[in-house]
């Protein structure tokens, strides 16, 4: 028992993380489901982060009400922006997720609200690892039930062939939005319970290359399950604290590795980590016969 | 009003070398369809280099300028060997291509930073002489602004009568049309594709040494903030159109000198260029003299 609270003492915060960062990874996959490039999920965990610490420094909310209202702005600015952007395809979409992602930054940096460049402090600490752990359970089971429902199987066939799928009678628009909304939703509740464990929220939280790590989980996880993204996000936030186990410092060895392993999944491995494990299991079920990643 | 016109000219100068970048970035995309998310990582490499080679060797810019870019250059050959081409006969080559180049990117940063350090540093003292010279009563111009612009001016120059005159330059134009009919007419198409690669990244290795020269500072994470803002100018140009890339570069250091003389404040300067990158993709998303088709990609 003791061993647990030492081991908890030591690694409980890297615990944590790597919760919230799965959760943000899912919250992407998502909207990966139907073949949608967002960049802007960072930016969603940056909104319901930064209005759920408001909400709570500010107006004095129950915890479990701003993390709601993180949440709930999230989507919200989902539904308005996915609208107009959601007609765009491939990089075009990444690239308009890209550049809402730094307009939500610049607003952070800018507003006085959000506490400008050195971000909204004063957040009371109140995130346990269970409420962690319980959402990203649920948003796992949600994702493993998703993969079977009638709306899995619509976005399925919209990242295989959107044309084909409209043919099919799929209501194409309100399904892309559907998913995505429920991802940035995902991802607003991950930024709120984020906020309210570091004690801050700075605009750097959910920069650019934030929503690079988020993409990057998944692909070295794999897409296609549930448990890719999660082993992607456990797998690359343990690997600094990995690495200075095995006595490599911070800096630009870390980081090479960091880019190697990105670099070998996608040659190696298209359909990532989770595809080995497929491979190894004895009475192993044909992978999906497409070769799409996405 | 001085002011602004002084503002204005320095806009030009620095959408000068926003747009050298941007064309590399755009010269991978027009002709494979591929964002190449490394770009900006040769950028920095290619400052580095030219200021090693200016360090280490003593030898004036004049001749670390070409020497650094031919080894932007090559740095492109190896993103292509390594990230590009095996990934290419993939049914989803443009999503792994881009995953890809961002795990190079990451490689090439770490690089950087392992060769030369975290710190921000610039060329030695001397490395250029500057003249400054004063039109009117307030607007100042450097003898390094000229060149620079000079610099791009020629490059693009030279790039644009070589794709459109020369036997490879023809052969590319022609990989980026069609590249299956390309390889029936018996061109070369991963050679040609290849090449490409060592243009588009020598362009960008010339477009970190003239930012480095510019702003007197070079670091290991120089290219993070033009990434970004190359994104924005190849978008705004047009995907693939080389001169709509010089033409986005020129607006896009316009806008931002512009949003900091009304504003007062470089609070929005980024801000501006990103709501009108999003107004750009929504409205006209083949961007100001791009094909349409490209919007499918």
């Amino acid at each position: 028992m003791e061993q647990i609270t030492q081991f908890y003492a030591i690694y409980g915060s890297l615990i944590n993380f790597i919760g919230i960062n799965a959760l943000l990874a899912l919250s992407l996959n998502v909207t990966l489901a139907a073949g949608m490039l967002s960049m802007g999920n960072a930016a969603f965990a940056g909104l319901g982060g930064y209005t759920a610490g408001i909400l709570t420094v500010h107006f004095k909310v129950p915890f479990i009400v701003a993390l709601g209202g993180g949440a709930l702005m999230a989507g919200i600015v989902a539904v308005v922006l996915g609208l107009p952007v959601l007609r765009l395809k491939g990089v075009f979409l990444a690239i308009a997720t890209l550049a809402f992602g730094e307009v939500v930054r610049i607003a952070a940096v800018n507003l006085t609200v959000t506490g400008g460049a050195e971000g909204l402090t004063g957040i009371p600490n109140v995130t346990k690892p269970w409420m962690i752990f319980l959402t990203l359970g649920l948003a796992a089971y949600f994702l493993a039930v998703l993969r079977r429902s009638q709306l899995g199987w619509g976005l399925v066939s919209i990242r295989d062939d959107e044309t084909a799928a409209a043919c099919m009678g799929i209501p194409i628009t309100y399904y892309k939005l559907l998913a995505f909304t429920i991802g940035a939703m995902m991802a607003g509740l991950a930024g709120a319970m984020y906020a309210h464990l570091s004690y801050l929220i700075t605009p750097r939280d959910f920069g650019f290359f934030i929503a690079v790590d988020l993409l990057i989980y998944n692909i070295v996880g794999g897409t296609r399950v549930w448990y890719g993204p999660v082993m992607g996000a456990a797998l690359l936030t343990a690997l600094p604290e990995i690495l200075r186990g095995i006595g490599v410092a911070a800096g630009p060895i870390r980081m090479g590795v960091n880019g190697l392993i990105l670099l070998l999944v996608i040659l190696f491995l298209p359909n990532g980590l989770a595809s080995l494990m497929i491979r190894l299991r004895p009475t192993a079920q044909a992978p999906e016969a497409s070769d799409h990643t996405v | 009003m001085n002011l602004l016109a002084q503002q204005l000219v320095n806009g030009l100068f620095i959408g000068s070398v926003y747009g050298l970048f941007a064309v590399g970035y755009t010269l991978v995309f027009g002709v494979l369809d591929i964002l190449n998310l490394a770009h900006a990582a040769v950028f920095t490499l290619g400052g580095l280099s030219a200021l090693w080679l200016a360090q280490t060797f003593g030898l004036s810019i004049w001749l670390a300028f070409p020497a650094a870019t031919v080894l932007a250059g090559l740095l492109g050959l190896l993103l292509n060997a390594v990230a590009f081409a095996p990934l290419r006969q993939r049914a989803d080559s443009h999503f792994s291509g881009l995953i890809s180049s961002i795990a190079m990117a990451i490689v090439f940063e770490a690089m950087a930073l392992g060769l030369f350090g975290a710190r921000s540093v610039r060329f030695p003292v001397g490395t250029v002489k500057v003249h400054i010279w004063h039109i009117g009563q307030s607007v100042t111009i450097t003898s390094l602004q000229v060149s620079i612009v000079a610099v791009v001016a020629l490059l693009m120059v030279v790039l644009t009568l070589f794709l459109k005159r020369s036997r490879t330059g023809k052969a590319i134009r022609a990989v980026a049309e069609n590249d299956r009919a390309a390889m029936l007419l018996g061109i070369d198409v991963r050679g040609i594709i290849a090449f490409t690669f060592f243009i588009s990244s020598a362009l960008g290795g010339a477009a970190g040494i003239l930012y480095g020269l510019y702003f007197d500072s070079l670091a290991p994470d120089m290219g993070r903030s033009i990434e970004l803002k190359g994104l924005a100018v190849i978008i705004l140009g047009g995907m693939g159109s080389i001169p709509g890339a010089i033409l986005g570069g020129l607006a896009f250091g316009l806008s931002e000198v512009l949003t900091v003389a009304v504003t007062g404040t470089s609070n929005l300067r980024d801000a501006v260029a990103f709501m009108v990158l999003f107004a750009i993709l929504l409205l006209r998303p083949s961007g100001l003299l791009g094909r349409a088709r490209m919007r499918e990609a």
